[in-house]
């Protein structure tokens, strides 16, 4: 049982080692994410992020700008989940001890 | 054939730390080492979209003063950078919650082991 | 965490490091536009310095600073800064989100600015508020020494 877990991890490594030969280098100027237009002529995303952000919004960090405006939506539903995620760890945990002192009276 | 390798890889060795991950998810008995094997595999995922942003001679994405906006060869693609800003924390939160259900686990059948638990959970189900 | 004996040298090096790590992460905040750094890195920054002095110094003294109940409810005024904003920039005339509709300066482009540093002060106070409440509820079943 064990030996067929270790040849279907080999074939997936396998299949991705062979789906990497189709990717551009790694770097390239020239591939289709990096371009500063798109193949039908519009400008692409990130050139308009580069190329806007100092008038648009007087600051120099692009990243800081496409985090909090230009896709500022995405990270208020990001927030929610941290938010989420600590209220989980909270329910989770703390009802055990008024469960243990309920116990032990 | 060498242009091949320098551009490419990168890929290969990203695709080992996937494999290594998925291994400890996978073929691994105690439930701590499967969340550390999940947490490699995210750290894969992120690493292999930030490298993939990347640009031969460029600067990073905060404005120069010297070199102006108008050329966007210059810098490299900042969109990677900030989905992966997003992909890390959420990755945190899932650890943290990982951790409390494993704590909530030992005190309900106190033990780790997956085959145990199974046993466990089938003759004392609750 | 347990603590069996009293160790000076650590006792001493984390409470003089401490605080220059919580400068640090503030500093790391407030200048996002200048250069990499903004709302999650700071937090998780601040976070750091709050669990070191838990960790060096044990359970009584770790919380006086940060005390164990202020968790959740600083995690939840993070979030309301956040929404906030947004819901500030709706009711005075635009869309929600849209930071140039608020009135700190008269310039839309200088809005914007103020605006992305208040919802990066929000994003910080969560941050940091959610990652020491996740630290205290798992330690909490710990026998106190």
């Amino acid at each position: 049982m064990k030996v067929v877990s270790y040849l279907i991890l080999a074939a997936f490594c396998g299949l991705l080692i062979y789906a990497s030969t189709g990717f551009p280098n790694r770097g390239d100027a020239r591939a289709v994410y990096n371009r500063p237009a798109s193949q039908a002529g519009t400008p692409n995303a990130p050139t308009h992020y580069i190329q806007k952000s100092k008038e648009e919004m007087n600051t120099d960090n692009m990243v800081t700008t496409i985090l909090a405006d230009y896709r500022g939506y995405d990270t208020l539903g990001e927030e929610t989940v941290i938010l989420t995620a600590g209220l989980i760890c909270f329910l989770l945990l703390r009802k055990e001890k008024e469960k243990n002192r309920h116990d032990s009276k | 054939m060498s242009e091949f390798l320098v551009g490419h890889y990168f890929y290969w060795f990203v695709f080992l730390l996937m494999a290594i991950g998925l291994y400890g998810i996978v073929l691994k008995r105690n439930l701590i080492k499967k969340v550390i094997g999940m947490s490699i595999f995210q750290v894969a995922i992120i690493l292999f979209f930030v490298a993939s942003a990347s640009k031969w001679g460029a600067t990073v994405p905060v404005l120069d003063p010297k070199l102006g906006a108008a050329d966007t060869a210059k810098y490299i693609n900042p969109l990677p950078h900030c989905l992966m800003l997003t992909a890390i924390v959420v990755g945190v939160a899932t650890s943290g919650v990982a951790f409390a259900l494993i704590i909530s686990i030992w005190r309900r059948f106190k033990t780790l082991d997956e085959s145990e638990l199974l046993e466990k959970m089938k003759h004392d189900p609750d | 965490m347990t603590q069996n004996e009293d160790d000076p040298i650590i006792t001493l090096i984390s409470s003089i490091v401490a605080p220059f790590i919580m400068l640090f992460g503030l500093y790391v905040i407030f200048h996002g536009h200048y250069s990499p750094g903004g709302g999650f890195q700071g937090g998780t920054l601040l976070a750091a310095g709050i669990i070191l002095l838990r960790l060096a110094l044990g359970s009584e003294l770790g919380k006086k600073q940060f005390p164990s109940r202020l968790g959740t409810p600083l995690g939840s005024l993070g979030v309301l800064i956040y929404y906030g904003t947004g819901l500030a920039a709706l009711l005075l005339g635009g869309t929600f989100l849209n930071y140039a509709f608020i009135p700190f300066t008269r310039l839309a482009s200088h809005n914007r600015y103020w605006g992305i540093l208040s919802i990066e002060f929000g994003v910080g106070l969560a941050v940091m508020a959610v990652l020491v409440a996740i630290y205290d509820d798992l330690l909490e079943g710990e026998p106190r020494v």
